[in-house]
């Protein structure tokens, strides 16, 4: 690998009670790359994306084993606030969520909450994280309408836009595109591929077409193991597996 | 969640067209490889009707290299393929064309014999019908490592073409010693030699069949020695 390591699980297990959901899960994502995870439904890809800014902490009952590097730093370690980490790997999701707010309000709300910025420079950051997303144009003349008012192409780039507000180092997509329509989901593709001059990106798809497109690498999981990782466009012309082969040629009986 | 997938693999309607692209790619195949040794029988038995035959050939060859990348450029389009369904089509492709360029130069061989036929021999054809064989040989394998997916096979075939080259290069000399000799000789000591080299080109479209099986086989080029080329240029830029 050409770039340094910017999350690198260890022999990463993670249980649902007593279900087992992760299994040694060893996979290092590139600093300022785009790594996507591909697999069969219940594969546990969500669940491996959750567990890297914790989401699943807020599910009772699930347990995590090995490590989590942020940066040669253990994010399950009592030393790290959970609240920091998600600042710093922030997370946008399969369906839209705005705050029921102003347009305005949805980004400049993690950094009023977070701390006491003057709001000149609130204005400053919102207006530039609706930029990086993409959606400035679209938004600066009705930055007081509720959030509710956009397109489900907008209200995604409104949550992206969010996210980069708070000034993360990884952003973390849980099918951010499945409840797009095409010209919505080439929009964000071509913000993904694009972000990654600044950030860290790990996205879960199950558009296979989308992994290939945006992503550098590629890691294809099946029941809670990583059965394949490699460059992307490796997996997509001579996948070394059998089991990454049957998948992605759509095979699998 | 889904049911765990097992070993079993899914039948596709995808792979029907597969196999039918694999079939029009046997069948061009054929068609070439026979235009080939119809050519050189003509010249080797002094026979026309037998270049005449190559002729007629002519157009199902290239009628087939159309149908062949119509259908690789349909599937690529509908189908989006990856991996090694990818690595099939776009070997199709290439296998396509030099099978094209192969039933070219038979009408080429075939030309020449035709013009060859209206004189007397000026030898008895040695090294051209072993050049012929090596080529056909060579073509032959070229398909049964496609259709088996034999990687060892086609190594084997592009292994071979040092040998027709040499052989090449044996039949000009020897020629070129008639043309010296007699200048009288040389109109059709320069169809023998078109013949050669007709025949090097044959070896030649083999043996990047053989690479684009290779190819196809283990995702991996061997192309042009260009492991080699890439490390002495990863040396350099080292260096600099």
């Amino acid at each position: 690998m050409d770039t340094q390591p910017k999350i690198e699980t260890k022999n990463l297990n993670f249980f649902y009670g007593s279900k087992q959901a992760l299994r040694n899960i060893n996979l290092v994502c590139a600093d300022r790359r785009v790594t996507a995870i591909i697999g069969p439904s219940g594969c546990g890809k969500s669940t491996f994306i959750r567990t890297l800014n914790r989401m699943n902490d807020v599910i009772a009952g699930t347990r995590t084993e090995g490590e989590i590097l942020l940066d040669g730093i253990n994010i399950n370690s009592t030393a790290v606030d959970v609240v920091e980490l998600r600042k710093n790997v922030g997370m946008v999701f399969q369906k839209p969520n705005p705050f029921p707010k102003s347009i305005f309000d949805n980004v400049a709300y993690g950094l009023r909450i977070n701390n006491g910025k003057k709001r000149a420079q609130i204005e400053e950051i919102v207006e530039k994280s609706f930029v990086e997303a993409a959606l400035w144009d679209e938004v600066k003349d009705r930055l007081r309408e509720n959030a509710f008012a956009l397109s489900g192409g907008q209200q995604q780039r409104l949550c992206i836009a969010r996210a980069l507000a708070v000034d993360p180092e990884v952003i973390l997509f849980d099918e951010p595109c499945s409840a797009l329509d095409p010209i919505a989901t080439a929009k964000i593709e071509d913000l993904i591929m694009k972000m990654k001059k600044d950030y860290t990106v790990v996205i879960v798809t199950h558009n296979m077409q989308q992994a290939a497109r945006v992503s550098d690498f590629t890691a294809f999981m099946m029941l809670g193991d990583l059965i394949e990782f490699d460059k992307t466009e490796r997996i997509f012309t001579n996948p070394a597996n059998k089991l990454t082969e049957d998948y992605i040629t759509g095979r699998f009986g | 969640m889904d049911e765990p997938a097992e070993e079993k693999t899914m039948e596709r309607q995808f792979d029907a067209e597969l196999s039918a692209l694999n079939e029009k790619l046997l069948h061009m195949a054929r068609l070439a490889e026979e235009s080939v040794a119809l050519a050189v029988r003509s010249l080797k038995e002094r026979e026309e009707a037998l270049a005449q035959e190559v002729f007629k050939r002519e157009g199902n060859v290239n009628l087939l290299e159309i149908e062949i990348d119509e259908l690789c450029m349909r599937l690529l389009a509908l189908r989006q393929p990856v991996a090694s369904d990818l690595r099939f089509i776009t070997s199709a492709m290439k296998i396509g064309s030099n099978l094209e360029r192969v039933g070219d130069l038979a009408v080429n061989i075939a030309e020449v014999s035709v013009e060859l036929l209206k004189q007397p021999p000026l030898k008895p054809l040695i090294d051209i019908p072993r050049m012929a064989s090596l080529a056909q040989g060579m073509v032959k394998d070229a398909l049964n490592a496609f259709v088996n997916r034999d990687e060892k096979l086609a190594r084997s075939v592009c292994e071979r073409d040092d040998e027709v080259d040499s052989l090449n290069d044996q039949v000009f000399r020897e020629l070129l010693t008639y043309m010296m000799n007699d200048p009288a000789t040389i109109n059709r000591a320069v169809g023998l030699i078109l013949i050669g080299r007709h025949l090097e080109r044959i070896a030649d479209h083999a043996t990047n069949i053989g690479e684009d099986v290779i190819y196809l086989v283990i995702g991996k080029t061997i192309k042009h020695h260009i492991e080699e080329i890439r490390r002495e240029a990863a040396a350099k830029a080292g260096k600099r």
